[in-house]
């Protein structure tokens, strides 16, 4: 496969140069750490800061969510792996504006290793911060073990409501009982149809075979729960709302929030296509599609595939995540 | 026992002070150490990124040698004067410069060694198993692995054991050295057999089987750079 490339090893902080310069109007770089993120608006006295951070690869996400009423920080890792612990705290440094700190991740052991290291450092500096741990990826592990499951595309949410319960002037517990309610709304489900691959390694380190599926596979290629014949996309979509609803369980009737997002390789117009028929599918059980959101907001890498993120929704949900914000992704 | 333990440590701080051979494992030695791993993670670098773009993301070689770098650059800055700060200064380097899960249960192996080096120091040449026991207590805690999940764990655990049991049964240094990179190598092979239950590699299941696991590869390199340098000095002090 051909890219766009110079010295691999340098494709995060290209990436990263590169998108502050495009947006320079909404975010900066970290003066004291070239791996953090800030948002123009970071560090506002008296608001609750909000800070995230994931491995690269995954554009626009996580740094595209930074912005107004959106992530004050956002911590840089190298491709598919976690930032460092101390590039975790410089960005809870540069979210804090004194009402604490809310840190907005998902759930990979090496994102919960560096944030609690990172935690123990910002604790020495009385700097008030809690977490959210997304785990909404509905295949990674059965309903009873949730604390096991990985946090996907949910985490868009989940930085929307949190940034707009801080943005109204929500305190730290505030925001964090926001941001959990929303990731605990939220159900994901991804598909892969071929495998992604770092500049670095340069073969794919996971194989989906041509004419097959991955379903339920992970945002990094972690397997999925079957790997079958590629079915046509309404039969993907419909199959693809099962999984997310079934595991739901929402009453009929519900409101909700749908955002179907490319893992990075896949053309635009085909999640429309897939949208069509999920949004169907979902209405055929009862429920209201309040707002849809469609594109590649959370990828990985040049992987071929989609993810579906269900929200349901309340009327809290539906005021934050209506609310104003402006951010490079959304 | 407890006399037995309490007249070792008497015997121990006696032959430090009548013979320059015994205090080797002090700040020195550990930045030595340091720097001789980063060296050779560096020449590794490719051939640990390779084994795990086999079953994991290709970036290990990298991480590792970058980290060992940044904690010798730390050291030459910081010139720290007991084993027990080099291993703070260790650990606060790699916390800055690597992340991914490495980063964090290497500074964590690090900063428990430094706990228990704390106090202990001057180290007698066979009592290395500390820093071992260490690394090996702060990596177990940090990632809540087991033995046998095909981790740098099941290199570090075996080794440190390997160094405190020779220790305790009387061996030289050089012998606790020679036997605990041994084991340290055997280990790192031994990973081949099992599965992967932890990281990123436990995606591969049963294909992770045949392929030795990079963190434990690198552990191998770590615990014999050790174990190196420690018969390295015995050799300058004219004892084997």
């Amino acid at each position: 496969m051909q890219r766009f490339l110079n010295d691999p090893d340098d494709v995060v902080d290209e990436t990263v140069a590169g998108f502050v310069r495009a947006h320079s109007d909404m975010v900066r770089l970290s003066a004291e750490n070239p791996r953090v993120v800030l948002s123009n608006w970071a560090g506002t006295s008296g608001r609750v800061g909000v800070g995230t951070g994931g491995g690269s690869g995954h554009e626009p996400a996580f740094i595209g969510y930074a912005g107004r009423n959106m992530l004050d920080a956002v911590a840089v890792g190298e491709l598919f792996s976690s930032p460092t612990a101390k590039t975790f705290h410089d960005a809870i440094r540069g979210a804090d504006g004194g009402a604490g700190v809310a840190v907005l991740y998902g759930n990979y052991a090496g994102d919960n290793m560096n944030v609690k290291m990172a935690l123990k450092m910002a604790a020495k500096e009385d700097i008030a911060v809690k977490t959210v741990v997304a785990n909404d990826d509905v295949c990674s592990a059965p309903p009873e073990e949730r604390d096991k499951r990985r946090g996907v595309a949910g985490e868009i949410f989940m930085w929307k409501t949190g940034c707009a319960k801080a943005a109204l002037g929500g305190d730290l517990d505030e925001v964090i009982a926001a941001a959990q309610k929303a990731i605990d709304n939220c159900r994901s489900v991804g598909v892969g149809l071929a495998p992604c691959t770092l500049p670095s390694v340069g073969h794919p380190n996971f194989q989906i075979a041509p004419g097959m599926m991955e379903v339920g596979i992970g945002h990094h290629g972690e397997p999925g729960v079957r790997v079958e014949a590629l079915a046509d996309a309404n039969a993907v979509a419909e199959d693809m709302v099962r999984i997310v609803l079934d595991d739901h369980n929402l009453p009929e009737g519900s409101e909700v929030a749908v955002l179907v997002s490319g893992l990075g390789a896949t053309p635009v117009n085909e999640l429309y296509v897939l949208y069509d028929r999920m949004a169907q599918a979902i209405e055929a059980r009862g429920l209201k599609i309040w707002k849809p959101y469609v594109g590649s907001y959370f990828t990985s890498l040049d992987m071929i595939g989609a993810t579906l993120t269900v929200m349901a929704l309340d009327d809290e949900l539906k005021t934050l995540l209506a609310h104003e914000a402006a951010c490079p992704a959304m | 026992m407890g006399s037995q333990s309490g007249f070792r440590a008497l015997e121990t701080m006696l032959q430090v002070l009548h013979d320059p051979v015994m205090d080797v494992l002090n700040a020195d030695f550990f930045a030595d150490f340091f720097c001789l791993a980063a060296d050779r993670l560096e020449e590794k670098r490719h051939a640990l990124c390779a084994l795990d773009g086999a079953i994991g993301d290709g970036d290990h070689g990298s991480s590792m040698a970058g980290g060992f770098a940044a904690i010798t650059r730390a050291l030459r800055q910081q010139n720290p004067t007991s084993a027990a700060e080099v291993m703070r200064i260790a650990a606060q380097a790699f916390l800055s410069e690597v992340g991914a899960t490495v980063g964090p249960l290497y500074a964590s192996g690090f900063l428990e060694a430094g706990r228990r080096l704390q106090g202990a120091e001057p180290l007698g040449p066979g009592q290395f198993g500390l820093f071992l026991a260490g690394c090996a207590e702060g990596i177990q805690q940090r990632g809540q692995a087991a033995p046998g999940d095909k981790t740098m764990l099941d290199v570090w655990l075996p080794a440190a054991q390997a160094a405190q049991r020779a220790a305790s049964a009387g061996a030289g240094p050089a012998e606790i050295a020679r036997l605990t990179a041994a084991t340290a190598r055997s280990a790192c092979e031994n990973t081949a057999a099992l599965i992967s239950l932890r990281g990123r590699a436990a995606r591969l299941q049963d294909r992770s089987i045949g392929h030795i696991d990079p963190g434990a590869a690198s552990g191998a390199v770590v615990i014999e750079a050790l174990c190196d340098t420690v018969l390295s000095r015995l050799r300058h002090a004219g004892s084997t």
